[in-house]
């Protein structure tokens, strides 16, 4: 009865927590995984303890290549995008034009496309344009799956900004330039973020869209997908561990300085 | 504490603005003179607010020019005009913190040394305490003051108020009308000040502009405008009148004898803005608060002179300081008629016959071509009006 009670009233806790563990579980697996030495090219059991690969992140060849240009491609992806993606979500809120609601309906379309088949056409896109499949092939269709989910993101922060504030900034002696730099950016600022985020996330992250345009360029997603035939390095474990922990250090860094700002004002 | 910079007047000339094919400003004369707290009456969608905002230059006008003393801002943007406005909404900056946005309009026109004057600001404004909370910890009536103090801070020859006080509550929007009457008197800087509210137009304003559909309909000071209505709009949106459709009778001297019903009724020629040919048709207008109220029985003892009307009581409310009478008069359906509490007559409840007898003086005579009934919505808070200015 009284164990009863105690579940009733810890439930949502309990809820809670395994849902947390549902999602953190892979995560725990790859950390814990990066630390096997495995038998053989498997690291797919546990065998025992060591930090080997940890001391050698680079130690399997073309590894590291691979992660670079996913870095590269990544970092370039996400500014294109963002920087179109903001300029079409401010142009969609802001602006009354002819064919405004086919331009906002058609921008979720690329979402909507199966990415698989995104991926072929493209690629016979890229074949009939005689491309030179490779790096630049692969950047214009990262910007171009990224772009949509950067428009959607900002384009809901935009939205919600009050265009009185701009207008307060002409007001008050802030010409066009200064009244973006100083209002209009700073306010939209989080939308943007959020957008470069996950603009960040779905370039590094992508597969198949990557595998089909990419021509003898090699990026990490693919070095994975490539090795997991042969055998998986222990150091894909370690990549995949170090990411993690970058991400978790810049939300925290993100935290403690928001939390600092906040005790300072107050 | 402030000194204004030489300036001048406002000067609209021939202004209007159309959306399309809506009119929503006709072509507009009005001059605000220097250092005076103006206001824009009217009800919403009247164009107060676009002709505010023509005058800061956040809306183009379709005709006509805007003029700030000498100069002819009519092309320039709003961050070349030397107005500030205070927003309906503050439009207070949400990332920067209070000093910061009081200090923005000095630091876009390149001002490196502003503590001084944002210290100074923040304390006319009460709120030297708060400097660098974000606008969102503020309460509704501290975010009003700094949206005044971060327009103020600029010494604009204009200061535009855009329904600064629509979103307080009652208490704390008597306490901001006198504050903002308080500082327009200290800074001496030119108040436009746009509102719905007849009563807030009333309190703070030397001159107000009462506008309707696009148009100004009369201007004058508060008392001027309450006392000599000359249209049915401003008669009924300023406070309530009471209008009697009659016919003029004869002349007598400076007055109209006018017949309503088999009543007959004096009032000044002066206090008329109708054409007045005898047989002609004119609205009397009386105002509920000069208006006596007499049981039948007693009619005997009115002194004579006076504009006499009968009539039944229909409802009364009463709310502390006067008693709210409506009556039913063969002349007028609905007669309204507020009597002070010095004396209350306890057989003055609804069904009993009673004399309705004012001075002719107080009478007013409108063009009977209008609707007697035009302005009748909005005007809601009669009573404090009519107690202001009587």
């Amino acid at each position: 009865m009284t164990f009863v009670n105690w579940l009733r009233r810890h439930l949502v806790v309990i809820a809670g927590l395994l849902t947390l563990g549902y999602l953190l579980l892979p995560n725990v697996v790859v950390t814990v995984f990066s630390f096997n030495k495995p038998k053989g090219r498997f690291n797919y059991e546990w065998q025992r303890f060591s930090a080997d690969a940890w001391k050698d992140p680079c130690g399997v060849s073309d590894l590291c290549g691979s992660l670079s240009v996913s870095l590269q491609i990544a970092f370039w992806a996400t500014l294109g995008a963002t920087v179109l993606g903001t300029m079409i979500a401010f142009a969609l809120v802001r602006y009354r034009f002819r064919a405004r609601g086919a331009v906002n309906s058609l921008i979720f379309l690329p979402m909507a496309m199966p990415e698989v088949v995104m991926a072929a056409s493209l690629l016979t896109l890229f074949l009939n344009l005689g491309a030179q499949l490779g790096f630049w092939t692969v950047l214009i269709a990262h910007i171009m799956f990224c772009l949509s989910f950067v428009v959607v993101a900002v384009k809901a922060r935009v939205m919600s900004m009050d265009p009185s504030l701009e207008q307060a900034a002409q007001d008050l002696y802030a010409g066009p330039a200064q009244t973006f730099l100083r209002v209009t950016l700073p306010l939209a600022a989080p939308g943007i973020a959020a957008g470069a985020l996950l603009a960040f996330a779905l370039s590094f992250d992508d597969f198949i869209i990557t595998n089909f345009n990419a021509g003898s360029l090699v990026t990490f997603p693919m070095f994975v997908w490539g090795s997991a035939q042969r055998g998986t390095p222990v150091q894909i474990n370690v990549i995949g561990t170090a990411m993690f922990v970058v991400a978790v250090l810049f939300v925290l860094a993100g935290m403690l300085i928001g939390n600092r700002r906040k005790r300072q004002k107050a | 504490m402030m000194t204004t910079e030489a300036g001048g007047d406002v000067r609209l000339s021939g202004i209007s603005k159309t959306y399309g094919s809506f009119t929503a400003v006709h072509p507009l004369d009005l001059t605000v003179p220097q250092g005076s707290f103006f206001a824009l009456l009217g009800a919403s969608g009247c164009g107060k607010t676009t002709t505010l905002r023509m005058i800061a230059g956040l809306e183009e006008p379709s005709s006509g020019t805007v003029r700030l003393g000498e100069q002819d801002v009519t092309a320039l943007p709003p961050y070349k005009r030397p107005v500030n406005t205070v927003f309906q909404s503050y439009a207070l900056f949400p990332h920067l913190d209070i000093y910061e946005n009081v200090a923005f309009g000095l630091r876009r026109r390149g001002i490196k040394s502003v503590k001084k004057q944002v210290g100074e600001m923040l304390e006319l404004v009460q709120l030297g305490e708060q400097a660098r909370k974000k606008p969102h910890q503020l309460s509704g009536g501290q975010q009003q003051r700094v949206a005044v103090a971060r327009a103020l801070i600029n010494h604009p020859k204009v200061l535009l108020l855009d329904e600064p006080l629509g979103a307080l509550d009652l208490k704390l929007r008597r306490q901001m009308q006198l504050e903002l009457k308080r500082i327009q008197t200290e800074v001496g800087i030119t108040f436009i000040h746009v509102t719905h509210d007849q009563e807030e137009a009333m309190t703070m304003a030397d001159t107000v502009a009462v506008m309707n559909a696009g148009r100004v309909e009369q201007l004058g000071s508060p008392a001027d405008l309450y006392e000599n209505p000359r249209s049915t709009f401003v008669a009924n949106f300023l406070g309530t009148s009471n209008l009697i459709e009659a016919e003029v009778d004869t002349r007598k001297g400076d007055d109209i004898v006018v017949k309503a019903g088999d009543c007959k009724l004096t009032l000044p020629e002066s206090r008329c803005s109708a054409p007045t040919t005898t047989g002609g048709e004119l609205l009397v207008g009386v105002r509920p608060e000069k208006i006596s109220l007499a049981h039948a029985d007693d009619a005997g003892g009115i002194p004579p002179g006076r504009n006499r009307i009968t009539g039944k009581i229909a409802d009364s409310s009463f709310i502390g300081v006067s008693t709210q009478y409506v009556i039913d008069s063969p002349v007028c359906p609905e007669f309204e008629v507020y009597v002070q509490n010095i004396d209350r007559d306890t057989r003055l409840v609804p069904g009993t016959e009673v004399v309705l007898h004012w001075n002719p003086a107080h009478s007013f005579g409108l063009d009977a071509s209008q609707s007697p009934l035009a302005g009748t919505t909005g005007a809601a808070d009669t009573q404090a009006v009519g107690e202001e200015a009587a």
